[in-house]
């Protein structure tokens, strides 16, 4: 089985969100990246496919040479090769497009990316690439099991949950679930030193364009201070949530 | 040329949020000059959507789609959305009502931005605005193809009536043939979910053990409200995963949020920070959640929750 990560580079999730360029572009400034979360249990239940049940892995990414770093985690976690699409993409859709030839060109039957990115927030990628490649397609996935082509997959729904049958080739999206948070790997020594050797392919993009334009950022309003309200005193609670708020 | 609104049903009644999308969609249609036509999948009755401005709609009924399927949903949704030649799809940010958006996208050759927040700024170019950074920004983004998708982020427009004529018309797309199958469904059909719920009570690990959740779900349950917890307490295994909210977990936008024993890490407040009233309370009055909060109480939730649990039962019985 070819096994394909989508690896996002994001900020780490305590990062300060600020902007520059006339509130155009992210501040990169003091800002750690990671491998996003949600890639992260995706990549974790690869590296169980590959040592469980024989597999290739390969990651990811379409973007600067600032995100190799994050590939190179993802190589130190156990990844196989590591493939790079240089270009700044400016939407999902361009980045889909970019996947699905990575995907058509590299035969893979398996693809793992997150549900979303938590910087974008998106949720667009996996099902547009899962389209574009004619693939089978199951997101907030929690869990996955692959028996020859075979697929049974565990879909987070609003409320519950759904067990599905499919098969390959798949695009996943995931999140946690697809293996625990216990489970997740932090790269040790062997893992770093032997990623330096591990191939890291830099691909030129397609003539894919983008569909939409991020024109500015905005910061949400300040909020104002909280009322507090005396823990001997709830009714007042339940009087400002039922005549101020009006929630209840 | 008009707007298609994609109006989602569950057991043939309208969802929460169909309704919501169709007030948008009317909104969108009028910046336009032009009509709301919606598209149900097997929903029973559908003569409210005539309260929320919609001109016309358009029935599908098929046993094939009585389970919810991506990928032939979208497919349908996309011959409706030719069929009526609309410039403008919106559908509402549900699992299932994302899950499909991508397809759906790639299918009508159209941009889609997702997270939607807020009416077009302009309609040429065509500018949304949508959260990013889970909730930390917005986002002002244009789409410039000939046709565009809007996920309408759930609770971020609210219900807008302006009667319409809302004319009947049964539609019957051919379906593709689909590789995914849904085995079972697992849904406490007697408990709201998150995203359905206008009021969530969540808890941390300030409750100190699962043992505690009673008097939680007690208060849940006066309130009709969704029980929620924060990352580390279903990590635990406290609670089930399907509760874990935040930047990692499920996304809140509900009317009334209320954290107990939860210290507001910045991780936690991204993802509830579009739920409109949050009420925290918290024995430490330095705790972060007091920052992010409307309405706080410095106290112990095992003294607090059961207290507010029998007032709001007496409030209830008074204001029933
Ligand atoms: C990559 C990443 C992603 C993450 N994603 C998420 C996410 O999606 N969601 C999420 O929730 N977290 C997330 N976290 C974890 C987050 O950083 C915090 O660790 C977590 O939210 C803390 O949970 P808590 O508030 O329940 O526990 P704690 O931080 O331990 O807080 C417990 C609180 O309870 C209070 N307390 C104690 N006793 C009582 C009492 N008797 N009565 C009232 N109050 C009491 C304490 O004062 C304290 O404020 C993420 C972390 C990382 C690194």
């Amino acid at each position: 089985m070819k096994i394909l990560v989508c690896i996002s580079h994001v900020p780490d999730t305590t990062s300060k969100i600020n902007f520059t360029d006339g509130d155009t572009k992210f501040d990169t400034n003091g800002v750690q990246f990671v491998i996003n979360p949600n890639d992260e249990f995706g990549l974790t239940r690869a590296m169980w496919f590959k040592e469980k049940q024989g597999a290739s892995v390969d990651v990811v990414n379409v973007g600067g040479a600032e995100t190799e770093s994050t590939l190179r985690k993802a190589l130190a976690i156990g990844a196989d090769n590591a493939i790079r699409v240089n270009t700044e993409a400016k939407d999902g859709f361009q980045v889909a497009k970019e996947l699905a030839k990575v995907v058509k060109d590299g035969g893979y039957d398996l693809v793992i990316a997150g549900r979303e990115s938590i910087d974008y927030n998106g949720a667009m990628v996996p099902g547009m690439l899962a389209e574009l490649t004619d693939a089978n397609f199951v997101t907030n996935c929690i869990s996955l099991e692959i028996d020859g082509t075979n697929v049974k997959a565990v879909r987070e729904i609003d409320g519950g949950k759904e067990t599905v049958a499919t098969s390959l080739p798949l695009v996943i999206g995931g999140q946690k679930g697809l293996v625990e948070e216990s489970d997740l790997r932090i790269p040790n020594m062997r893992g770093i030193m032997m990623a330096r050797k591990k191939p890291l392919t830099v691909l030129d993009p397609s003539s894919a364009t983008q569909e939409t334009n991020s024109l500015s950022f905005e910061k949400p309003a300040p909020k104002g201070a909280v009322k507090l309200v005396d823990a001997d005193n709830l009714d007042e609670l339940i009087n400002l949530l039922h005549n101020e708020a009006k929630v209840i | 040329m008009s707007v298609l609104v994609y109006t989602e049903s569950e057991n043939g009644k309208f969802k929460k949020t169909a309704l919501e999308v169709a007030s948008y969609a009317k909104a969108v249609a009028s910046k336009l000059g032009t009509t709301v036509t919606a598209v149900t999948i097997n929903a029973e009755d559908t003569s409210a959507l005539a309260t929320y401005g919609v001109d016309k709609v358009l029935n599908i009924f098929n046993t094939e789609l009585d389970v919810f399927n991506a990928k032939s949903y979208a497919s349908a949704i996309a011959q409706a959305a030719k069929q009526e030649d609309a410039k403008v799809v919106v559908v509402s940010q549900t699992a299932d009502s994302k899950y499909l958006a991508p397809i759906l996208a790639i299918n009508l050759e159209a941009g889609y931005v997702s997270n939607v927040v807020e009416t077009p700024s302009n309609t040429t170019p065509f500018t949304v605005k949508r959260t990013a950074f889970t909730n930390k920004a917005f986002n002002n983004t244009s789409i410039n193809t000939d046709v565009k998708i809007i996920g309408l982020s759930n609770n971020a427009y609210g219900l807008v009536e302006n009667t319409a004529s809302a004319t009947k018309e049964d539609f019957a797309p051919s379906l593709p043939t689909n590789g995914v199958k849904v085995e079972s469904v697992d849904k406490a059909s007697n408990k709201v979910s998150i995203a359905d719920a206008e009021v969530v009570v969540s808890a941390g690990r300030g409750l100190k053990g699962p043992e505690n959740w009673g008097m939680i779900e007690e208060l849940a349950d006066v309130l009709g409200a969704a029980t929620a917890c924060s990352k580390p307490v279903s990590d635990l295994g406290w609670r089930p995963h399907g509760e874990h909210v935040g930047q990692t977990g499920k996304p809140v936008a509900s009317n009334l949020y209320i954290a107990i024993g939860i210290s507001g890490a910045i991780q936690h407040l991204a993802g509830i920070s579009a739920s409109k009233v949050k009420v925290v309370v918290n024995t430490d009055p330095e705790a972060p959640f007091f920052k992010a909060a409307d309405y706080g109480v410095v106290g112990d939730a095992f003294n607090v929750v059961p207290q507010l649990i029998e007032k709001l039962k007496a409030f209830k019985a008074a204001n029933a």
